[in-house]
């Protein structure tokens, strides 16, 4: 159980796939405009984990090594599919608003990480926990993005305004360049609370 | 005459209104992976430049010659992106037997590429736009060069930071971030040259 619950927390600080490890960047970046967005993306995207692991680490025997990764690209464009259809039939606003980024959650980069590092080495129940945790990290880091980017971009969170109409907010938080910045500026700070923290590990 | 003013415009847009890593955020991982040295960067920008104008080429052509008639375009993502992988292995292959100086300057970089964002991105936007088949080519071409231009950029940047005195809270990764912010905060200046 220690193991599980292990497996299932170092997803979120540790080994966390944003902050870390620096794997999907692009999503990251590009849709987390509004607190709801980084949600969205982010729960889309641990579907597809959740998905893809369970088949991988069930399949992986079957699998000659040879072809692995065409084999991994393959369940993952699935569960993709499935997802972006879902997403269109259920959410035409958040469709709008990722845009082409659900299609790209195929070439996320964690995600066949997972499924190479983990899901195709461990059993299914191992398999379910790294997903949920790596994809819960994942998720709370885009909503720390986003939620950072929507307040002081425009002065908002969940489109509820927190200033004044006439409040000036910083508008480059909401362009490009505060993508970039503001995931420096969170990066910059996890470092520090972890010096603060006197380097537990 | 409009069709080369056309043609000019999805240019002048693909470098540097809406560049790939700026504007579009795509192609971050290698944008931050391999931007340390100028070589390797030019390596794999010409590496994608490569895999990317051909991928979008292909694409088009499966996409309106199998998909549209069959209606069965949700089968996009997983066409695309096998596709993709099969391209980058083909050329892999090619690339081995035809020259060996080509292959060992780019053959590190063709791996990593079936998981560039930007080579699937460039070739859904180039559908989703509606481009003629001329227009896609052009499109994804230049959209490499966008590409080459940041990362030169971004690795020049990088190769100075590796001597500045950064706080140490903002070693690496957060003092590139910043860069890139500054960066694209420069590239901001373009928009509004192409509707």
């Amino acid at each position: 159980m220690n193991e599980a619950l292990n497996i299932f927390t170092r997803g979120f600080v540790k080994e966390n796939p944003v902050t870390k490890m620096l794997l999907g960047l692009c999503p990251v970046l590009a849709v987390t405009t509004s607190a709801i967005n980084g949600l969205g993306m982010g729960l889309a995207t641990t579907f597809v984990l959740l998905g893809s692991n369970v088949v991988i680490s069930l399949a992986s025997k079957a699998i000659p090594s040879t072809v692995r990764i065409p084999s991994f690209i393959l369940v993952i464009a699935t569960f993709v599919t499935i997802v972006d259809l879902l997403i269109q039939a259920f959410s035409p606003e958040l469709n709008q608003a990722l845009g082409i980024f659900i299609p790209l959650i195929v070439v996320n980069c964690m995600i066949l990480g997972r499924a190479e590092a983990f899901a195709s080495r461990n059993g299914l129940w191992y398999s379910v926990i790294d997903a949920v945790g790596m994809g819960l990290g994942f998720t709370f880091a885009l909503f720390l993005l986003s939620a950072l980017r929507e307040v002081l971009g425009s002065g908002t969170i969940f489109n509820i305004p927190l200033v004044g109409e006439d409040a000036s907010t910083i508008l480059v938080f909401a362009l490009p360049p505060g993508a970039f910045a503001g995931l420096g500026l969170i990066i910059a700070g996890l470092n520090l609370l972890e010096q603060k923290m006197g380097g537990s590990k | 005459m409009n069709e080369i003013s056309g043609i000019l415009l999805v240019i002048v847009s693909a470098i540097f209104v809406n560049n790939v890593v700026f504007a579009r955020f795509l192609g971050i991982c290698p944008y931050l992976g391999v931007s340390r040295k100028l070589d390797t960067a030019l390596g794999m920008g010409f590496a994608v430049t490569f895999v990317m104008t051909i991928a979008t080429a292909i694409g088009y052509v499966l996409h309106y010659g199998i998909l549209v008639p069959y209606k069965i375009e949700f089968m996009q993502t997983v066409m695309f992106i096998l596709v993709i992988a099969s391209l980058v292995q083909l050329v892999e292959i090619i690339l081995k037997k035809v020259s060996k100086t080509l292959y060992n300057s780019l053959g590190i970089f063709l791996p990593l590429i079936t998981t560039n964002c930007a080579i699937l991105g460039v070739a859904l936007i180039a559908i989703q736009e509606d481009y003629s088949f001329v227009t896609s080519v052009v499109f994804a071409f230049f959209s490499a060069m966008g590409f080459i231009l940041a990362i030169l950029l971004f690795a020049g940047i990088r190769e100075k930071l590796e001597e500045a005195d950064v706080p140490k809270l903002f070693e690496n990764v957060p003092i590139g971030l910043i860069s890139a912010a500054i960066l694209s905060l420069a590239f901001m200046g373009f928009s509004g040259l192409v509707k």
